[in-house]
């Protein structure tokens, strides 16, 4: 265990609703989040000292309109892999004695302003290659051909998330599926079926971070960051990457578990990154969950699912909740742990664990 | 002759680029290899990665190589695309090492196969611009 385990909870989660609200904006919805988790905490926007923008149009504007005047702060870009890093940053933050107590704010009205994943004038254009989709695609291509891996495997995390989100009044969706509606839904970018992607949502998230010495003090029982580890690999930035990022998870994993102090078996529950279902498969692998190349036969047994021997995404995940990129999957994680899912609780949930396969490799931790 | 107005996206311009379009018009694939270690790289840039030397020569390449894998795109994101969907997009990687996105022309998608070789070939698109494609290098299809 590290000198960075445990000095830091998460001591207030909220979210706003998720759906399609052309009259808010991403300000309005991070600040509905920003009031939640403030509640959570019973802390005032006054005892905030750091700030951590992601989304949002701009973290000095989003102060001015919140009461929100830090010491210290920062704004990420709106990728997904960058909810994982400002938790991260925000801890360091407070380990450092940067900031005390941090708010973390998402907004995204994407759905509401129909943003569009793709057809951007990229330097692939020309070719019509485009779009986090059809990477994801190609390199699911490629997994099928070198370990032998199926669509129908996809097709399991689908239908354990969809079930998932059933049980989650704030999922946007609300209608089971089957492993056939998967095989039968029109692809977008083949061998990826519609229900391989995440949903584009308005919606906005925040959390409150702090000392573990002040947590206790807090309204409610702080749930502390126990490990956290990045690895980044930009070397296929342009196209994708050979393995598919396992090398850098596997340092990821390595480090995470060591800040920690405590291994894969002492995970309760997994929220991974699922902007389209072969991320799932390439993190289970690359965090070590199953060997290479065999995530696909690791989740047809239905293990992904509450129940399963490893039960993730309890939310219904970026596939069935929203893709609040990341962020809402962290706020599962904190509620998990603190017992607060109602029929979708993990029972005798201590340890939560986010897995983020992207360029930034990236996992926290979470523990009481 | 006049050709259709070509509605696809042209490519976008940076520094770095102009030499692999100017010898595409030419029907050339050209990328830039590093006169230090002898690293080729794509897409264009201004060092090489391997060793940062900022020299550079723009080699003529063989315009061989093998498809690592590739996706068939059925969603339009580009209207220029609309009569080609479904369309196919292939990471091709070149017998000089770089890998690029392109579409193998003349095969039907089904007929893709890993590690198919194939070999560029040249559509011009407007007088400016002239884009590399693939076709398969195997007998059958050529």
């Amino acid at each position: 265990m590290s000198e960075l385990a445990r000095r830091v909870a998460v001591v207030g989660v909220g979210n706003s609703r998720f759906g399609n609200f052309p009259e808010s904006d991403a300000n309005g919805l991070a600040a509905e989040a920003l009031r939640n988790a403030l509640d959570d905490a019973a802390l005032g926007a006054d005892e905030i000292d750091g700030l951590v923008a992601n989304r949002v149009p701009h973290y000095a504007r989003f102060g001015e309109m919140t009461g929100v005047s830090p010491r210290w702060g920062a704004q990420f870009p709106a990728e997904g892999r960058m909810s994982g890093i400002s938790i991260e940053t925000a801890v360091m933050a407070i380990v450092t004695g940067m900031a005390s107590t941090v708010a973390l704010v998402y907004g995204n009205n994407g759905r509401s302003r129909r943003v569009f994943y793709g057809g951007d004038p990229g330097f692939w254009a020309p070719w019509g290659m485009t779009s986090p989709g059809a990477q994801h695609a190609l390199m699911w291509r490629k997994h099928m051909l070198r370990y032998g891996s199926t669509t129908q495997q996809l097709g399991h995390i689908a239908v354990a998330f969809r079930e998932h989100a059933l049980l989650n009044p704030n999922a946007v969706m609300k209608r089971p599926i089957t492993l056939e509606d998967h095989r039968n839904a029109r692809y977008i970018a083949e061998p990826l079926t519609l229900f391989d992607y995440c949903l584009i949502n308005d919606g906005g998230v925040a959390l409150i971070l702090t000392s573990a010495e002040r947590a206790r003090d807090l309204r409610k029982p702080p749930v502390y960051i126990a490990g956290m580890a990045r690895a980044d690999d930009y070397r296929a930035a342009s196209t994708c990457p050979d393995d598919f990022w396992f090398d850098a998870m596997q340092q990821c994993a390595e480090r995470v578990y060591g800040v920690a102090g405590l291994g894969r078996e002492a995970v309760d529950v997994l929220q991974i990154y699922d902007n389209f279902t072969p991320t799932v498969v390439f993190s289970l692998e690359g965090f070590g969950f199953c060997p290479q190349g065999e995530g696909g036969r690791f989740v047809e047994d239905g293990k992904l699912r509450l129940g399963g021997a490893l039960p993730a995404n309890t939310s219904g995940g970026h596939l069935s909740e929203s893709y609040m990129q990341g962020w809402g999957l962290n706020v599962e994680a904190v509620r998990q742990v603190r017992g607060e899912c109602g029929p979708r609780q993990v029972p005798d949930c201590n340890v939560a664990q986010f897995l983020c396969a992207t360029p930034c490799s990236l996992s926290i931790i979470y523990s009481r | 002759m006049k050709r259709m107005a070509y509605d696809k996206p042209l490519p976008q311009s940076d520094v770095w680029s102009p030499p692999f379009w100017e010898a595409a018009r030419k029907h050339e694939l050209r990328m830039q290899r590093c006169a230090g270690c002898g690293y080729v790289r794509f897409p264009p840039g201004p060092t090489c990665p391997r060793c940062l030397s900022p020299e550079a020569s723009w080699e003529l390449l063989s315009g061989r190589g093998r498809v690592w894998s590739w996706t068939v795109f059925h969603q339009l994101y580009y209207a220029g695309f609309k009569d080609e969907l479904p369309y196919n997009v292939a990471l091709v990687e070149l017998e000089e090492g770089p890998r690029l996105y392109t579409n193998i022309v003349g095969i039907e998608n089904g007929a893709l196969r890993e590690g198919l070789p194939v070999v560029v070939t040249f559509e011009q698109a407007t007088d400016d611009f002239t884009i590399p494609h693939f076709r398969s290098a195997d007998v059958a299809y050529s």
